[in-house]
């Protein structure tokens, strides 16, 4: 090998430098997810200006702040705190919700092409709320009869994906496989209850399968979603290096000491409980759940421990934005934020693609 | 001592045993050579060692302790595996990869010592300059070496390679097969390797089994195992074997037709 050049003897050794770019890198990863916090409090602010009250971003900001010590008075405070800031709560922990189910569904199933949504969970969950919306049937009665509905067909499905695993080993291809199959069935129950149902339930139901931050997003709904990401989260987190071994397959994370099948159960499970405790309450946002961990893999890389918080902050961005940008006065009429997200995403992500230097996954 | 006892394992995936009544043993210090045609169950026996699958009967005494009453990370602490294929789905640095290899000793928060053991391990086998490299976008052989490197910073007693040296060039071959076996001599560890290339298995191995439809058909030192006559049964392949200084060096003449 002949001598690399440029280097002097008494510099730093090799060693030391791997240590020095090993350090930037972390660095740079920390700097992201500071980078996605900061953001989202931007857009938070600016989002909090929107609509027929006219208030500043300044006010926004300070009347945050107060309010976080006493009950708001003012009209202006009552906008923000009981209008303005649900919404934007709401799509900040869906956002996150939805990109952290996303990232860990894909080390689960080791499948880049996977989302929150693979295993069959957004079209039990529709067909559950088709179900409330179409016959007015369900488990419970009155204002959560729809979220109620949702959210048991939600994890339903996921539990049948998880008897599955147990009863013929937690391998992906047989989840996906399956969760497909469960996908078909939904799409297809769903579709009888649209094909026999009256036009303004069904006109309901696609509208609720499109996505919104608004029509149930009280402090109550939010205590509760927030308070089933509080415990979700972490757990998955503390998984995130056992999730890093599944990369190189099954056989070789065994090796390292992980008990895979039941690293793969917990943290599905996890991650359905997440979706389904946010779709519940928005419908089917799509799109966040896929994108937001690869825009974060292409630039901090895949390591879980600082993807899964990074992408988590940074699908609150995606979505946060994506809901500013569909309501007036920036567009036209408000459009269902689930159709936003895919319009704004899409571009993006293709320039991503196009833009990329190396493989990311 | 006898570091690794295996006793009469039979395995089978469906109904067709793939390892039968098979016993074989590893003292502390050994590099066990497992040869034997594609299909032999060579992987296979890895991977029982190794308790990624278990076998149907017999049993695995490692230290004199049965592996099924062990823990994983008990035996990750101990045994070092490393696959015949290797792939790795998202991306991840090379550093990252072999720092891997202390997951049975941290769950998450990695220590100076974690990194000062990484960064050896990248030392010993030449690959300092990979690093902060993508693992997917590595070659074969890169890739081989940092999975090497992987199972070594687990510190095990004992490592299994399954063909380790299949994608690399006849330099790094040696090189990679010398420091394997130095690591075993000076910390004690035992090493079992499946090897096609029979020359660098005389050289490197200190025993031989060879193994046929999930059978050892020979066991012993590499002069008494590598014989014509064996060649000719379990590979169907007429070979001369020349010795040279004191180790058999076999030179394929041709396959044998219509075996
Ligand atoms: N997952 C599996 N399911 C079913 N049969 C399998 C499986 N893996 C291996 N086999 C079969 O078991 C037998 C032994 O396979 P094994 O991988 O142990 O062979 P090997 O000696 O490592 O071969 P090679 O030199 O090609 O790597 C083969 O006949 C193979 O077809
Ligand atoms: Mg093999």
């Amino acid at each position: 090998m002949p001598p690399s050049t440029g280097e002097i003897p008494g510099t730093r050794t090799k060693s030391e430098e791997i240590r020095a770019e090993y350090k930037k890198f972390t660095g740079r990863k920390v700097l992201f997810i500071l980078f996605s916090i900061v953001l989202i409090a931007v857009i938070a602010g600016v989002a909090a200006t929107l609509g027929p009250y006219p208030i500043t971003v300044t006010e926004v900001y300070s009347i945050i702040w107060h309010g976080l010590f006493k009950t708001p008075e003012t009209t202006k405070e009552l906008v923000v705190w009981n209008l303005r800031l649900p919404r934007i709560v709401m799509g900040i922990l869906a956002g996150i919700g939805l990109a952290i189910a996303g990232t860990t569904m894909q080390a689960v199933v080791r499948n880049p092409l996977a989302s929150p949504y693979t295993l069959g969970i957004a079209s039990a969950a529709g067909f559950g709320a088709a179900l409330a919306i179409v016959l007015g049937a369900g488990f419970v009665t009155g204002q959560y009869l729809i979220v109620a509905n949702a959210f048991v067909f939600a994890l339903l499905s996921s539990f049948v994906i998880y008897g599955l695993s147990r009863y013929k080993g937690a391998e992906p291809e047989t989840m996906i496989l399956a969760g497909i199959a469960l996908m078909y069935l939904f799409s297809a129950m769903t579709g009888i209850l649209q094909y026999f149902g009256e036009e303004t339930a069904v006109a309901e139901v696609v509208f609720w399968m499109f996505g919104s931050l608004s029509k149930r997003s009280s402090w109550e709904n939010l205590t509760l979603v927030s308070a089933i990401l509080a415990v979700c989260i972490p757990l998955i987190m503390l998984k995130s290096w056992d999730l890093n071994t599944l990369s190189a397959g099954d056989e070789s994370a065994k090796s390292l000491g992980v008990n895979v099948e039941q690293t793969r159960v917990v943290c599905f499970m996890l991650a359905s409980l997440v979706t389904a405790c946010i779709i519940c309450f928005t419908g089917t946002i799509g799109f966040i759940g896929l994108v937001a961990p690869h825009i974060c893999r292409m630039v901090i890389g895949g390591d879980n421990r600082y993807l899964i918080p990074a992408s988590g902050l940074f699908g609150a961005v995606l979505l946060l934005a994506a809901d500013t940008l569909a309501r007036p006065p920036i567009s036209p009429t408000i459009l269902p934020v689930g159709l936003v997200t895919a319009f704004m995403g899409v571009p993006l992500f293709l320039y991503l693609i196009l833009t990329r230097k190396k493989r990311y996954w | 001592m006898v570091k690794l006892k295996v006793k009469d394992v039979t395995f089978s995936y469906a109904r067709e045993p793939v390892l039968e009544a098979v016993s074989i043993e590893v003292s502390t210090a050994e590099v066990l050579g497992v040869l034997g045609p594609n299909g032999a169950g060579k992987s296979t026996l890895l991977k029982c060692i190794d308790r990624i699958i278990t076998p149907q009967t017999g049993c695995i005494l490692l230290d004199d302790r049965d592996i099924t009453k062990m823990s994983r990370i008990e035996l990750a602490k101990k045994i070092g595996y490393i696959p015949q294929s290797l792939s790795h789905v998202f991306s991840a640095t090379v550093f990252d990869t072999v720092l891997m290899g202390r997951r049975p000793y941290i769950s998450w928060r990695t220590s100076e010592r974690d990194t000062e053991t990484v960064l050896e391990t990248l030392q010993m086998l030449h690959i300092e300059d990979l690093a902060m490299r993508d693992v997917n976008e590595l070659s074969g052989g890169q890739m081989q070496k940092v999975f090497i490197a992987r199972a070594l910073t687990q510190e095990p007693d004992l490592l299994l390679l399954d063909e380790p040296t299949s994608n690399l060039d006849i330099r790094h071959q040696l090189e990679v097969m010398h420091t394997i076996k130095s690591i075993v001599r000076r910390k004690g560890l035992s090493a079992i390797m499946a090897i096609h290339d029979l020359n660098l298995a005389a050289r490197y191995a200190d025993r031989i089994v060879l193994m046929n439809g999930g059978t050892i058909f020979s066991d012993g030192k590499p002069a008494s195992v590598l014989t014509c006559e064996n060649i000719r049964q379990v590979y169907g392949v007429e070979a001369e074997v020349n010795y040279n200084r004191g180790k058999p060096y076999i030179v394929p003449i041709q396959a044998i037709k219509a075996k």
